[in-house]
């Protein structure tokens, strides 16, 4: 993971200054070679605060999907993104940045962004989140596992594509803040319960049923805040209570789902 | 101190599954049992002192290897469950037998270990291999008599504690009164009574109505050693929690807060994970709680809850290279402390195979190195040193050259002699200190 990051850290660091900088973290001492004019070039704050903002979000995506990713790890690496959205907003530069980095936006980001979001009908809401700046990351090879799920978030790949322009000429920096925290909080509840693509493989003829799932069991249909995690602890409680359960009451209760979404 | 012994775990399969997860020595410290990533535990005694062989004495041995836990697969969550072992505690011995708890992310199990040295022989039905004799060659009755044989340790799970919690298990804790015990997952912390294994009582709940609102985890807990009531927890924003169950049922609420104003000038983007408290231990007297964070490890008083009365930098050559251990996630390395057995000194482990010891009488700390090259059977470790720039001495080591991969995360102390176990990786070393040394 530490090679990418510091390959996209290059990239990153790269358009801002002339090539041949050799890149390091932004730890105290800068020890950067010299570029082709000699001109030695410490980061700014405000590129490094903005490197580690992507960084931290790269993180946060990058959960192994096989075990259940690291609950402490998530949450410190998630408030420190609040913090620094927080210290961006307070700045200003948060809506500066956004601008910047438009046209460098990528189908794989988009990609990117769709894993973390949580539910289509909000993407068509425009509440899709602009903050996630460049990384041009080769999503298609990191989650090969979730090529169902590419599939099946295309369609809904087209809409944000549009919102995305939209999105970036928003001009409240307050709703932007919204907008980021709610998918921050999404991705934290995302990483946090479930891999998305396992259950994609289960209903992979339903689109996003995966984001449907919980509104079919809590019955909420209405609601734009996805009480995703909310639905499968419910649901989960039972299961994972003192008493005694096995594997073929998870079965049975995996039959259920399909019986529900089946005769939707 | 002097480098006695070392074990290396290696099926060879190169998996990594040997890799040592946990370190724990018994209430006498005649045994000592680590668990590893592959859900194996393996038990160590020491070899009993014998005028014979005087130097021979107090080695530890192999004295039993089992399988604790196995991967398992959450069906409703699609996820793998793994088998490595978190944390071992041992029960206080209350007959031959010896009996220890050992847990994975999800269940915990309690094993007993007996010894069997002796076998019954002489029987009149059956022959030596169990099968039935022809009666009509038993012309006479003899009485079975008890012969000894090789000695053969038999370990068999008594309880599983299961479904107990649906985050991952970072601590268990045996209380004082020696029939209950405590789990904390990332959220909860859960008691139970050790011969009950379809119930348990929740007595902290840290989980937020709103997940979205989670900004703190528990990251370790203990019982205090002396009174049954009270216990510890420490969180991912470095506070300290003291809570007694007298007050009630659920201790949400804690009686105690333990917490040090951060210092403004050292702010930076990363203060709050390298306040992160990951391991946290009563003292033996029971009067201080020992503390590590990323940097430092901290001795707090329980009757002071505005700051440490001790801290002790581990390796503050590393503030300034927060930002590269944060992409390689070292940043997030869970290091434990110990104590030993009279409270005098402390120790944690570091990176590059370093472990360090701070007196806190004398206030001297020495960095000590477990590795095989400088750890010949009964060499003698050498101090280490890392320098920070500036004046290069012989054999000191610069930060950037220190191995990040090299982490000693488990240490264990001897209850009460200065016998220390350090695992590295998949090397389990033990080291004694045979002379009278300025460290006591």
């Amino acid at each position: 993971m530490g090679e990418e990051e510091g390959l996209h850290q290059t990239q990153l660091l790269d358009t801002m200054f002339v090539r041949g900088l050799k890149r390091k973290c932004f730890d105290g001492e800068e020890d950067i070679e010299g570029t082709l004019a000699g001109i030695k070039a410490i980061p700014s704050y405000n590129l490094q605060r903005q490197s580690l903002l992507d960084m931290s979000l790269v993180k946060l995506q990058l959960c192994h999907m096989l075990v259940e990713p690291n609950l402490c790890r998530s949450v410190l690496i998630a408030n420190t993104v609040r913090q620094i959205q927080e210290e961006m907003t307070q700045d200003g530069t948060w809506q500066m940045i956004n601008t910047q980095s438009t046209g460098q936006a990528s189908l794989d980001r988009l990609v990117s962004t769709d894993i973390l979001c949580r539910s289509s009908r909000e993407q068509a809401e425009g509440k899709h989140v602009p903050g996630y700046s460049t990384f041009d990351k080769d999503f298609e090879g990191d989650q090969a596992q979730d090529n169902s799920e590419t599939m099946s978030t295309a369609s809904s790949v087209q809409t944000p594509r549009n919102l995305q322009s939209n999105v970036w000429e928003m001009e409240n920096a307050q709703e932007n803040k919204g907008n980021f925290q709610k998918s921050l909080d999404q991705i934290f509840e995302t990483l946090e319960n479930k891999s998305p693509n396992s259950v994609e493989d289960l209903f992979s003829e339903v689109d996003n049923s995966y984001y449907d799932l919980d509104t079919m069991l809590t019955g909420m249909m209405s609601n734009t805040k996805m009480g995703h995690c909310d639905g499968l602890e419910t649901f989960a409680s039972p299961t994972s209570t003192a008493s005694n359960s096995n594997c073929k009451s998870d079965l049975n209760e995996l039959d259920h789902i399909v019986e529900i979404l089946v005769e939707s | 101190m002097e480098g006695e012994s070392i074990y290396e775990a290696d099926s060879g399969d190169g998996l990594g599954a040997d890799i040592i997860s946990t370190v724990e020595f018994n209430h006498t410290g005649e045994l000592l049992a680590t668990g590893d990533k592959g859900g194996r535990v393996v038990i160590f005694q020491r070899e009993p002192e014998s005028k014979n062989e005087p130097y021979n004495q107090g080695e530890y041995n192999v004295y039993s290897t089992f399988q604790s836990h196995e991967p398992e697969f959450d069906y409703l969550k699609s996820l793998e469950i793994e088998e490595k072992i978190n944390k071992i505690k041992w029960l206080p011995q209350q007959n031959a037998a010896h009996s220890l708890l050992s847990t994975n992310d999800k269940t915990i199990k309690l094993w007993k270990i007996t010894e069997r040295d002796k076998r019954p022989e002489g029987y009149n039905l059956k022959d030596e291999e169990g099968k039935l004799k022809d009666l009509s060659t038993v012309t006479s009755l003899q009485v079975p008599v008890l012969k000894p044989m090789d000695l053969m340790v038999e370990v068999t799970p008594r309880r599983i504690f299961a479904n107990g919690h649906t985050y991952h298990v970072n601590s268990i804790s045996v209380n004082s009164d020696c029939e209950t015990y405590m789990s904390a997952d990332d959220l909860r912390i859960n008691l139970w009574h050790l011969a009950i294994t379809d119930r348990s009582f929740n007595i902290v709940d840290i989980k937020p109505a709103n997940m979205e609102d989670l900004t703190e985890v528990i990251t370790a807990s203990e019982f205090h050693p002396h009174h049954c009531n009270l216990f510890v927890y420490s969180s991912s924003k470095g506070s300290l929690r003291l809570c007694d169950m007298r007050a009630s049922a659920l201790c949400d609420k804690h009686s105690k807060l333990y917490e040090e104003p951060e210092d403004p000038s050292n702010r930076s983007f990363f203060s709050e994970i390298i306040s992160s408290v990951s391991d946290v231990k009563f003292s033996h007297s029971g009067r201080y709680m020992l503390t590590r964070d990323y940097l430092t490890v901290k001795v707090w008083d329980l009757n002071m809850e505005t700051k440490p009365v001790e801290t002790y930098q581990v390796h503050d050559y590393l503030r300034s290279k927060l930002c590269s251990l944060y992409e390689n996630d070292c940043i997030f390395d869970k290091f434990e402390c110990a104590w030993n057995g009279s409270d005098s000194v402390i120790m944690t482990g570091a990176y590059n195979n370093f472990f360090r010891m701070f007196d806190r009488n004398t206030k001297r700390d020495v960095t000590l190195e477990a590795s095989r090259e400088s750890s010949k059977p009964r060499a003698i470790l050498k101090p280490r040193r890392v320098c920070v720039g500036g004046k290069r001495r012989k054999d000191d080591i610069s930060v950037d050259s220190l191995d990040f991969t090299k982490k000693i995360l488990h240490t264990a102390w001897h209850p009460t002699e200065n016998i220390i176990a350090i695992a590295a990786t998949n090397n389990l070393y033990i080291f004694q200190d045979k002379v009278n040394s300025e460290m006591h």
